[in-house]
């Protein structure tokens, strides 16, 4: 029996994950421990010091470049790229989940088993504190992120896919306000994402079929082998696919987001569109580049397809909404095809500015959310568009942070939205892929109609009785605002020390 | 004198003057504008002593600058400017302190904030200086598209009637063009082996694809015909140029918009000159459109600023067909158009502005026999009209003239419709001077106690520069075109054009 080794196990390169994983269980051990009313600033701290430690963590190993734990984790440049980067965007996410300031108690249910309407729930609306639960669940979200883009077989990845995504269908539960509409946006949330799980599982059980394996070596091994069923690679792939598609919200598996963006509480919203983003987009590029890599002229067709049919889904639907966050959401969509536009240049180009604009991306669309949720009145967020007429004369820093971050995503020079776009773009054609960057700018000309309306309903509308006032932030959603609309303008004005990073860091290990 | 920072120091003043002028408090207007109006009296000094620095048959391109910015696509500050360039560049630094002198008064009601109006006038000197500065392609595009930002909020936050309308409309026929070119631009860096310097395009303009450098010059060539604006691009000038405050419409029109034909004479021709030869008939059958179509239009225009819209987008028929006869003598037309354009329709702007201040309304019908009450405001209406319609004596006429010849030496039937165009343009502005200042006193004029007082001496600042240069470049027009020559004749060389010679002279029956 002593062929039978342990795999190596390199903890080093594992500590991000371990932290994250760690800390979210003290967190869970200390909801039951310390006294409930000064359980928010405990757990906040430790959430926030484990995210921090983390990201310390990912900054001292930035240069390990291996495979451990029997194949099953790769770290390398992208992973560690990506790992960093869901750290930073998730620690300015937590600054929102962690806002008490706008409203009494914060933005989460204190108990969500409370039957929405009754007496009791009446109650603890007026500002009975939130469940301070989230902290813990928000840590293993980002965990399980960590551990998504960084998985190196099929399996690892589904693991990791549910550990993320179970925490992120309980946070979108949790809203304060309107609370049916959060539990209806986490139910269709749970089942369409369960499966989406099940498809990956499929696909993954076809490709075991084919290549004898899970891990995403020996698959691109076997991709190399004509002698192989085509059959099995190519469901499997597409089934594949599709659970990674679901995740990074391309059409037409895209149904869920609009209803998810608009029912979750907005922090979570805000964590979703920028920290599930890019690990799905992560793990998206992993398996692509890893794994298919052999089969690319397969593929890159029907996900051209795919990518076009995003961005035109997003843009055209986004220009109908009336919805603040649901609009935000078909941007988010349209969003999602652009990345694939990056991802399906399918080279190091395509590699490194799907990466900054993840990043960018990211940035914008968390100062974007945070702007949401301060625009408010007695009943919460008031998000209906027409409630935002005149918000320029009322409050016209906060209009113009937000017209910056619109016109960021309308891809104006000068801000991080026009940067990544010309990186994506860039990268595209640099692979061949003109058609889907024709695409892309005739998206971009639609979508820059909704972010305008926005933009003039703000400034050159006259502001109606029911303009809401901008609540004052707290510290914590005023720290994350800074830092979004820096990291904005900053990638915007000078990209290129990002860009460097991006490009040493876009090299997959196998 | 020649390593002085000319082009970045242009380009970054009247930003820092933007920053400081947008942090006064509004209480304190007038302080604004007068911070304002100096700074960009300062940036007109640094012009005039850039403009004499400036050696007419040097080199092609002068105070080149580069700074690294983006090293991954090799995207750098790039500054450099040719004569084309440089005489914009002056036109910009000399109409900006014009037009805020012209809207001293015009914004005082509005419920907007007057350091506002006045920080966004001086961000967008700063986008345009750049725009005509840059030698990078990255650089300008970043300059072209950013443009925008401020003239959407002058002409949607400080314009009039219809005014969110027409800052949308603005906004977005410029936005999609400028997406078409971006996407030529991301393409031009791929077949260009990634770079976007000006002059290593240009170097390596000959290896590109034939299909590929057509694809690429549409992309540009999108984009400048909406900003220009030609026929068929042209329905969104008449109603920015309606709806902004009149001063603001005068910088739309004679600068803003010169960055479209000002593109193509910088990008278009030299970089994809196969394709700026094959495309050429379509330029040069739209741009007599163009110069028919608007100047019937403007004929039947009811309000003021909307005429003169459409008489720009006439004039922009003729630069645009003496940019496409390639020949020097019809570019250095064109470009003196550019200039004379600016002058002239900035008068004429500026003037209706006046007239507009004081009636509280732009349609002509409103108006009728205001010469009686304003004579000198008739009389200096009459002149802008005058200049505007090309008449010899005025700087206009040169331009024009030099246009329709060098179009006669390669397209005669082009310079004989385009001909025409003077007629009809003698039309609209006889008939919109003789509707708002003679005939009979309309009762309405007289009742408004404002019609009653003539020019005032901050008009007639704003005015006699403009007046003085037309009548000078009108009989004197060799300092700007001794500028202008050798940038276009480059420029035609580039194209890989030569004049033809007259047949006189290629038969030999000239002495010479």
């Amino acid at each position: 029996m002593d062929d039978l080794k342990l795999p190596d196990i390199n903890y080093a390169a594992l500590a991000p994950m371990l932290i994250l994983f760690g800390a979210a269980c003290l967190g869970v051990l200390f909801e039951a421990l310390v006294p409930r009313a000064r359980r928010h600033v405990v757990q906040l701290a430790l959430a926030l010091v484990a995210l921090v430690a983390a990201l310390v963590t990912v900054i001292l190993v930035r240069d390990t470049r291996i495979v451990t734990i029997g194949g099953a984790v790769a770290v390398d440049g992208p992973t560690l790229f990506l790992q960093g980067s869901i750290l930073l965007l998730g620690i300015v996410s937590l600054m929102l989940i962690g806002e008490r300031a706008i409203e009494p108690g914060g933005s989460f249910v204190s108990q969500a088993a409370v039957t929405v309407g009754s007496q009791k729930d009446l109650k603890q609306v007026g500002g009975q504190p939130g469940a301070t639960e989230v902290y813990p669940l928000t840590i293993f979200a980002l965990g399980g992120m960590l551990l998504f883009v960084a998985a190196n077989d099929l399996l690892t990845m589904f693991v990791a896919l549910e550990v993320f995504s179970l925490p992120l269908y309980l946070l979108c539960a949790l809203a304060r306000r309107r609370r049916l509409l959060s539990q209806e946006a986490a139910l269709k949330y749970f089942l369409l994402g369960s499966y989406a799980s099940a498809f990956f599982l499929f696909g993954v059980a076809l490709i075991y079929g084919f290549s004898g394996g899970v891990d995403l070596a020996s698959i691109h091994a076997a991709v190399a082998d004509p002698s192989r069923s085509e059959v099995l690679l190519f469901g499997g792939l597409a089934l594949v696919s599709i659970g990674l598609l679901f995740k990074s919200a391309a059409v037409p598996f895209h149904v869920w987001t609009p209803d998810v963006y608009q029912g979750a509480p907005t922090p979570v919203t805000a964590l979703m569109a920028a920290c599930t983003k890019v690990a799905a987009f992560g793990a998206l590029l992993r398996v692509l580049y890893v794994a298919f890599d052999g089969v690319r002229w397969d593929f890159q067709p029907v996900l051209g397809v795919i990518a076009v049919l995003t961005m035109l889904v997003g843009a055209v639907l986004a220009v109908t909404q009336t919805e603040m966050k649901r609009l935000l959401a078909y941007s988010s969509i349209a969003n999602a095809g652009y990345l694939l536009v990056g991802v399906l240049a399918l080279n190091k180009e395509g590699l490194s500015s799907t990466m900054f604009y993840l990043v960018a991306y990211g940035f914008s669309v968390l100062a974007a959310f945070g702007i949401v949720s301060l625009v408010r009145d007695s009943e919460g967020e008031a998000t209906h568009l027409s409630r935002w007429a005149g918000l320029g004369r009322k409050s016209p820093v906060f209009a113009a942070i937000f017209s910056f971050i619109l016109l960021a995503f309308a891809g104006i020079p000068l801000t991080s939205g026009f940067t990544s776009k010309f990186a994506v773009f860039g990268a595209a054609i640099d692979g061949g892929q003109t058609w889907l960057v024709i695409f892309g700018v005739i998206t971009s000309m639609l979508l820059a109609f909704p972010y305008l309306r926005v933009v003039v309903l703000m400034w050159l509308s006259e502001p109606g009785e029911t303009t809401p006032a901008v609540s004052i932030p707290g510290f914590l959603t005023s720290a994350a605002l800074a830092i979004g609309v820096i990291a904005t303008f900053a990638l915007g004005v000078v990209p290129a020390p990002l860009l460097d990073l991006t490009n040493d860091a876009a090299q997959f290990v196998r | 004198m020649k390593d002085f920072p000319f082009l970045s120091i242009l380009t970054l003043l009247p930003l820092v003057g933007a920053a400081v002028v947008a942090f006064i408090p509004r209480g304190k207007a007038k302080l604004a504008k007068t911070v304002a109006l100096a700074w960009s009296v300062v940036v007109l000094a640094l012009s005039i002593v850039m403009w004499v620095a400036f050696e007419a048959g040097g080199d092609r391109f002068q105070f080149r600058e580069s700074y690294q910015w983006i090293p991954t696509w090799n995207a750098r500050f790039t500054f450099a400017t040719d004569g084309i360039a440089l005489v914009m560049l002056v036109l910009i630094a000399l109409l900006v302190p014009l037009v805020m002198l012209a809207s001293w008064h015009d914004v005082d009601e509005n419920e907007r904030s007057v350091p506002t109006y006045f920080a966004l006038l001086l961000a967008l000197e700063c986008t345009m200086i750049g725009v005509f500065a840059a030698a990078d392609v990255f650089l300008f595009y970043v300059f072209f598209e950013v443009m925008l930002v401020p003239m959407y909020f002058i002409i949607g936050s400080f314009g009039g009637q219809r005014r969110q309308y027409a800052a949308v409309k603005f906004f977005l026929y410029s936005l999609v063009g400028g997406l078409f070119m971006l996407a030529a631009v991301i393409g031009l860096w791929v077949v260009g082996g990634h770079t976007f310097d000006w002059q290593a395009l240009t170097d390596a303009s000959s290896s590109f694809n034939t299909g590929t450098a057509r694809w690429l010059f549409l992309g540009f060539f999108i984009a400048f015909a909406v900003k220009a604006p030609f026929f068929p691009f042209h329905t969104w000038l008449p109603d920015a140029g309606g709806a902004a405050p009149a001063p603001a419409a005068a910088l739309l029109v004679g600068v803003l918009d010169k960055v479209g034909t000002f593109g193509i004479l910088r990008y278009c021709l030299p970089i994809f000159p196969e394709a700026s030869r094959w495309f050429a008939p379509a330029a040069l059958i739209l741009g007599v459109i163009g110069i028919l179509y608007a100047a019937l239009l403007a004929i039947g225009q009811h309000d003021l600023k909307r005429l003169v819209s459409y008489t720009s987008i006439a004039h922009f028929g003729f630069i645009g067909i003496g940019i496409f006869a390639f020949t020097t003598q019809a570019g250095t037309g064109s470009v003196l158009y550019m200039v004379n354009h600016g002058l002239a329709t900035g008068l004429l702007f500026l003037v209706v502005g006046m007239f507009v201040a004081r009636r509280g309304s732009s349609l002509v019908s409103d108006f009728g026999g205001a010469g009686k009450l304003v004579p000198v405001l008739a009389g200096l209406l009459f002149f802008a009209g005058l200049a505007s319609l090309a008449l010899p004596g005025t700087a206009p006429f040169v331009s024009e003239f030099l246009v329709l010849i060098g179009t006669f030496t390669t397209h005669k039937v082009y310079a004989v419709i385009a001909t025409a165009g003077i007629i009809l343009a003698a039309a609209y502005v006889l008939w919109m001077v003789q509707r708002t200042t003679q005939g009979t006193l309309n009762p309405a004029v007289e009742q408004t106690p404002a019609m009653h007082k003539d020019i005032t001496l901050r008009e007639k600042v704003v005015v006699a520069p403009l007046v003085l240069l037309l009548l000078l470049l009108g009989f004197y027009p060799k300092p700007v075109t001794d500028v202008i020559n050798p940038a276009v004749q480059a420029t035609m060389q580039d194209v890989g054009k030569t004049d033809p010679v007259p047949p006189a002279v290629a038969n030999g029956r000239v002495a010479r």
